[in-house]
């Protein structure tokens, strides 16, 4: 199996930030840079407050694949963010005024180090890395995606958790106020997604506060979302506020809602189909109107690094 | 100009052109004239012929009770042409997802067909609409005698076929298809109404005795 290492070529090499940022947006970093310059002695904190600001002191890495990202633009308006509506356009139009300050992140469980930590608290002590991953959405199409993140793993082992911790579980603000989608009843929420401990603890993982070097926009999951490159894109929760170490397996939403169609892996497997469409071929967006799909890989490509947790387990049953 | 000729001459291609505006979009929105058909245009494209689809054979349902409760003859002139503009758009989604959804390919067509009811049900539509497209012209309505309009009674069953389709193919949220079987439950509900009170109307009509 082909697996790209070692990018080599910067993100905004291959795209312009002019060109990737929409107009709403790049006005809006455009403001931003005037104001930043004025209280950039003030700001100590790791991950800015504030809209799309550059992150500093982001290193690369070795995960990263050198296939060119989407564009800002449709990594940031094309989004499944159910709790800012169903439609893909929606958490783009709804979520421009979220508030992702001041944020908290609940961690209980089966750790020795618990408690509500604000976000900057939570986030300091970990590297911020760029890690350019492929995305696949359950539905069959695809993205790459420059992500900038805090190793999961280093997360997981910075809170210390007990030979009972089988499990990570992860929940998403439950805001009726703040977000229109949790009004209706598509999902029972709050958002509710979960790993292994031995997935969690695999290298890839990432909690993710940037996408092209900025902080990540909030219909993408501000301020902090989950990135798993090789499970369908629906494991990766947003806007966490709660991690808790868990000895039983932790319910996740989308297998609550459709058991038959949804498991609690959903690692990317082009041999297992979904009952109602093909996953053996995906749609890469901005591939073009006439593009062909190409073939989905298993585990997303990234089978040399997580096939071994899978060994012992019959991926067609545990779909 | 008599009320006939005004409906020939001005009217009927005055629809004609406004009913073919969602097709008009889609090309000057995926040439980026009006707008743009987002990050996925193939999603975009196969989600709007579809709905119109289903729009044009709501509103082509709707002429008789308009007919009827307005008293109105002039909706029925119409009829055809929008039967006709649903066979156009749904002819366009499907069009569209065999040759930029499916890439052309025969064996991920049949794969679908096969495993896949709720496009089993959508191909069954098309088919059906299809047949009662080229049965469409007057001399073969004339031709066919009462086996036309038995033919054409499949509207209702293509209706359903639609609805059903698109119900059974989105992911969890199904507010859509449910006003759109919320429409046609009205549509078809009024024409059963009609007839039952046709029934017992002719129950209730006395019956004189035998002489």
């Amino acid at each position: 199996m082909l697996i790209r290492k070692a990018a080599d070529i910067r993100p905004s090499e291959i795209t312009s930030e002019r060109n990737y940022l929409n107009r709403r947006d790049f006005m809006r970093a455009g403001a931003i840079a005037g104001g930043t310059l004025l209280t950039s002695g003030a700001m100590s904190a790791v991950v800015p407050d504030t809209r799309l600001a550059k992150l500093a002191n982001v290193s690369k890495s070795a995960h990263s694949t050198n296939e060119a990202p989407n564009s800002f633009e449709d990594i940031s308006t094309y989004n499944n963010f159910y709790e800012f509506g169903l439609n893909k356009d929606d958490p783009f139009e709804n979520a421009q005024d979220f508030r992702t300050r001041p944020w908290t992140i609940e961690v209980d469980g089966h750790a020795e180090k618990t408690g509500t930590f604000d976000f900057d608290d939570f986030v300091k002590p970990f590297d911020l890395e760029e890690r350019i991953y492929r995305m696949r959405c359950v539905e069959a199409w695809s993205m790459v995606i420059p992500w900038v993140g805090i190793s999961l793993a280093d997360v997981v082992k910075h809170f210390k958790p007990s030979s009972k911790a089988q499990y990570v579980a992860f929940e998403t603000l439950n805001d009726r106020e703040q977000m229109p989608g949790v009004r209706g009843r598509a999902l029972d929420w709050p958002y509710r997604e979960g790993l292994t401990i031995a997935e969690a603890t695999n290298p890839l993982p990432i909690l993710a506060v940037g996408i092209y070097g900025n902080v990540i926009p909030n219909q993408n999951g501000a301020p902090i979302r989950l990135v798993v490159p090789w499970k369908y894109g629906f494991k990766g929760i947003k806007s966490i506020v709660k991690i808790s170490f868990t000895s039983r397996r932790p319910k996740t939403s989308w297998n609550m809602a459709i058991p038959g169609e949804y498991g609690f892996y959903a690692n990317v497997n082009p041999e297992v189909n979904h009952p109602r469409w093909s996953q053996a071929r995906e749609r890469r967006i901005g591939a073009g109107l006439f593009a062909s799909k190409q073939e989905t890989l298993m585990f997303n490509g990234y089978g040399e690094q997580v096939a071994h947790l899978y060994k012992d387990l019959n991926l067609r049953r545990n779909y | 100009m008599n009320t006939l000729q005004q409906i020939r001459f001005i009217w009927k291609p005055l629809v004609f052109v406004v009913c073919l505006i969602p097709a008009a979009l889609v090309v000057t929105d995926a040439l980026e004239l009006t707008g743009g058909l987002g990050a996925n245009p193939v999603e975009a494209i196969l989600d709007r012929f579809g709905n119109w689809a289903l729009r044009f054979i709501m509103i082509a349902l709707a002429v008789t009770p308009l007919r009827r409760v307005s008293g109105w003859n002039w909706p029925s002139r119409f009829r055809r042409m929008l039967g006709l503009f649903t066979f156009f758009y749904a002819l366009m989604h499907f069009l569209t997802w065999f040759i930029l959804d499916r890439d052309r390919s025969m064996s991920e067509v049949v794969e679908d067909l096969a495993e896949r009811p709720f496009i089993t049900l959508g191909f069954i539509a098309v088919l059906l609409l299809t047949a009662l497209a080229i049965t469409s012209f007057s001399t073969l309505r004339r031709r066919m005698g009462k086996r036309w309009q038995t033919l054409h009674n499949a509207a209702y069953v293509i209706a359903i076929l639609g609805v059903w389709h698109y119900w059974w193919q989105v992911k969890k949220d199904i507010t859509e298809p449910l006003i759109y079987a919320a429409i046609l439950s009205a549509l078809l509900g009024i024409r059963i109404v009609w007839r039952l009170k046709k029934r017992t109307k002719r129950a209730l009509t006395p019956v004189r005795p035998a002489a």
